[in-house]
């Protein structure tokens, strides 16, 4: 049973160049995505609550690597970064953020509740740890159907004191639901650090008294990440029921643009920036084996530099929302009986 | 001395039961906690055990009898010393040795459940039934249990889940026999955890199921709330009219008999508040059959307003194989022309009554039952208004902010011309619900409450 931490193992040699590379893209465009954003919302093109995922994407490439079409996706509302590591548009991401009508929920949404039906990603949710049931209902539906989805409910360390978290893990177990529980321990529940919060600060061991496996991951190695959430992945598609990783993670910016983040050192994120970067750290593996050399990488770093700035414009382009899309998807039409 | 033994009331709500099974005889020696008789209600058979000693000297009641009263005497215990043969029944009333100001308080609970099923509700309450149709008479809680057993074989994706719903058989067995027929991958028990299942029933929904949650009762519901409020109901709106929930939350809602504060809340003004949410609350069996039906097809979550109090209670239901009614429309379940009384619920039931009482005194009441909260028809009080000139609103929940006072608003703005008086509200008393006898009835609503706030409006009095 559970919940021995695992120590992050560097790159198995069976990840291919080609993967390996993907996840450098996948890595640089939410970074990038991620900055412009920040950028816009300090121009007061983005407004309300805008919660950035730099330095978390190491999580949800390495995640994301592992599921197939038709598995799902839910998270919370620092959910850019999962929205662009399951394909949906950037610019369609981007133009929510503006709150225009090409945003991916026509600008009614906003930063935290966007959802594609296409890409199976299912929000975006604002309220903390409200996805956690929600994700395990959609385990649920995919054992209803005796189809072998997975759904992965990501969420952070705050929302790990939610009681519903644990509401979730006890059906989840008890049914055997097709479940990963991904917990991105980013340290801090807004200001508030993991150790003032939580009385188990290993949050991998928050499934022991729900009899569901857990493990400790290296959230800042992409590749340690990928490892972990194939045998996660597989635990769960093969029918034994839900599965925890907690990756230890840490998030550059403040918990939304308007955190000062007065509750941690300037050296602090300094450090972890200079030595435990996700993307500093695969650019060196990729280097090192000989994926790639600096100007293929450049080459890169350019391409999704002009991605992030055709989302940018699209988002400001794009007009705002019809007033008559004010009295619009209140509820659907219900067919004639 | 003699001993009565009485049958128990084995519920809040229990009035009568069947005696169905003696497990000693005459003659037999009884010890306290041994098990003397089975008595079946219309929720389960319960073990009856004994509570004093001695020898069962006399069985008053036979087994297989039905409808004996609670604290009838069903049998005589002689005790040590005591000759068997010779004891005799203390004499005693046939039903109830409850203090009058009790009986007298729950006097119009049944009775108002009770009084619709008058024959001109099944012609009022749906034009659309074809002429010639025949009728069953059937209880609330066998027409919802139709209901969800029909959409359950016409549609895969419907489930039912909740506590003891499935291998108990429903705490209020409104969930009787589904586990039978669609065993326990559509049946589902869930553990104790509002707040979680109603979330994992919207991700279900999310994922395209058509689930049914059932409450225990709605009280247990704000555990839940958050998860019915900001995912269920907004998710549509939020995701551009991607992500539709289709999913109905249903289970008793409003006052049940002598539980409490706790467990005794009408929620209709609380979730009819919500944009994005349908809400309904219906009054008779084939309302509640009709309107559940619409609620499992609808796209969109429904809350499913019962009541525990009329779950007994049996009317006339249309014998059709595929019975659905609109969600969003009343029905007038009483013609009048000289003012409009406005229920849901439970409180149809008391208006009706109400209704026969002022007619007694010349006065011939409309009786607009909404069935539905949200979307509400107005169109149909507002028609009604016109005619009559006076509205009496009532409903089971509180005043303030409630569902009367949205109706009173809209008559007043929609028809103010027509009003002969202000709009009347007949309500919950404004206080958490009390559990004594006598201080529960005096803060609930009842017919007299209603009799009087017509009166008022048509200054009789």
């Amino acid at each position: 049973m559970a919940t021995k931490p695992k120590s992050s193992k560097k790159a198995p040699t069976k990840t291919g160049k080609d993967e390996i590379l993907k996840y450098y893209r996948d890595m640089l465009l939410i970074r990038r995505f991620e900055e412009k954003a920040g950028q816009l919302y300090g121009m007061g093109k983005i407004a309300g609550f805008c919660h950035l995922y730099i330095g978390q994407e190491a999580v949800v490439t390495g995640v994301q690597a592992c599921l197939k079409d038709g598995d799902q996706v839910i998270t919370g509302y620092r959910d850019h970064g999962h929205m662009l590591a399951c394909g949906m548009d950037p610019k369609g991401v981007m133009a929510e953020l503006t709150g225009r009508i090409g945003g991916l929920s026509k600008g009614k949404g906003g930063s935290m509740h966007m959802f594609s039906k296409e890409k199976n990603f299912f929000g975006g949710h604002g309220i903390v740890g409200a996805q956690v049931p929600i994700g395990t209902g959609l385990g649920f539906a995919n054992k209803y159907r005796g189809n072998d989805h997975v759904s992965v409910a990501y969420f952070g360390d705050g929302a790990s004191n939610q009681g519903q978290v644990y509401e979730s893990f006890n059906m989840a177990s008890l049914w055997d639901l097709p479940v990963v529980y991904v917990i991105e321990n980013n340290m801090y529940a807004m200001g508030t650090s993991v150790d003032r919060a939580s009385a188990e600060t290993e949050l991998f061991k928050r499934g022991i008294s729900f009899e569901i496996e857990g493990e400790e991951v290296d959230g800042m190695d992409v590749l340690a990440v990928r490892e972990a959430g194939e045998r996660a992945v597989k635990y769960a598609r093969s029918g034994k029921g839900p599965y925890i990783l907690e990756m230890k993670t840490y998030r550059y910016r403040g918990h939304s643009m308007s955190d000062p983040a007065k509750y941690r050192k300037r050296e602090e994120v300094d450090d972890v920036r200079s030595h435990h970067d996700p993307i500093d750290g695969l650019k060196k593996h990729i280097l090192e084996a000989g994926h790639a050399d600096e100007a293929e990488l450049k080459k890169i770093d350019n391409e999704i530099k002009a991605i992030v700035k055709e989302a940018a414009d699209f988002s400001l382009e794009s007009p705002e929302p019809d007033p008559s899309d004010l009295w619009t998807d209140v509820l659907k039409d219900a067919e004639v009986a | 001395m003699s001993v009565d033994i009485l049958m128990p009331a084995l519920s809040p709500t229990m009035e009568e039961g069947t005696l169905s099974k003696w497990l000693k005889k005459e003659g037999d020696t009884v010890s306290s906690g041994d098990v003397i008789a089975e008595i079946e209600t219309d929720k389960a058979t319960m073990e009856v055990e004994a509570v004093d000693e001695g020898t069962l000297a006399k069985i008053l009641v036979p087994e297989g009898t039905e409808g004996v009263k609670v604290n009838a005497v069903i049998a005589v215990l002689a005790e040590e010393g005591e000759d068997a043969g010779s004891v005799e029944a203390k004499k005693k009333p046939d039903s109830s040795p409850v203090p009058e100001t009790e009986k007298k308080d729950e006097a119009p609970a049944s009775e108002g459940a009770a009084a619709p099923e008058a024959p001109e509700v099944k012609v009022l309450s749906d034009p659309s039934i074809p002429e010639g149709t025949s009728f069953t008479e059937t209880t609330v809680r066998d027409a919802l249990r139709d209901a969800m057993a029909e959409e359950m074989r016409r549609d895969e994706n419907v489930f039912l889940m909740g506590e003891e719903v499935a291998q108990y058989q429903g705490a209020y067995k409104v969930s009787r026999e589904l586990l039978q027929e669609f065993g326990d991958r559509r049946v589902v028990d869930t553990p104790i955890t509002e707040h979680g299942f109603a979330g994992l029933g919207v991700g279900a929904a999310f994922a395209g199921l058509k689930p049914i949650v059932e409450f225990m009762t709605f009280n247990f519901a704000m555990q839940a709330i958050d998860q019915i409020v900001n995912s269920a109901a907004k998710t549509l709106y939020m995701s551009g009219g991607q992500m539709g929930c289709p999913i109905v939350f249903r289970g008793p809602n409003g006052a049940a008999a002598r539980v409490g504060a706790q467990h005794s809340q009408d929620y209709s003004s609380w979730y009819g508040h919500i944009p994005g949410l349908k809400v309904v609350a219906p009054y008779d069996a084939a309302d509640a059959k009709g309107l559940l039906k619409a609620a499992i097809r609808d796209p969109n979550p429904v809350i499913f307003l019962e009541h525990e109090l009329l779950y007994g209670h049996s009317f006339p239901v249309p014998d059709l194989d595929d019975y659905v009614l609109p969600i969003g429309k009343a029905a007038i379940k009483r013609q009048g022309t000289d003012v409009t009384l406005v229920a849901h619920s439970r409180m149809v039931g008391f208006a009706l009554e109400a209704a026969e009482k002022l007619a007694e005194q010349g006065i011939d009441a409309e009786v607009v039952d909404l069935r539905t909260i949200r979307p509400l028809d107005t169109a149909t009080v507002i028609e009604s208004v016109k005619k009559t000139n006076r509205i009496v609103c009532c409903e089971e929940g509180w005043r303030f902010m409630g569902v009367g006072a949205e109706i009173a608003a809209t008559v007043t703005a929609e028809a103010f011309d027509y009003l002969d008086a202000p709009p009347a509200r007949v309500h919950q008393k404004d206080v958490p619900l009390p559990y004594a006898a006598n201080l529960e009835a005096l803060s609930l609503p009842n017919a007299d409450d209603i009799v009087e706030a017509a009166l008022k409006v048509c200054y009789v009095k």
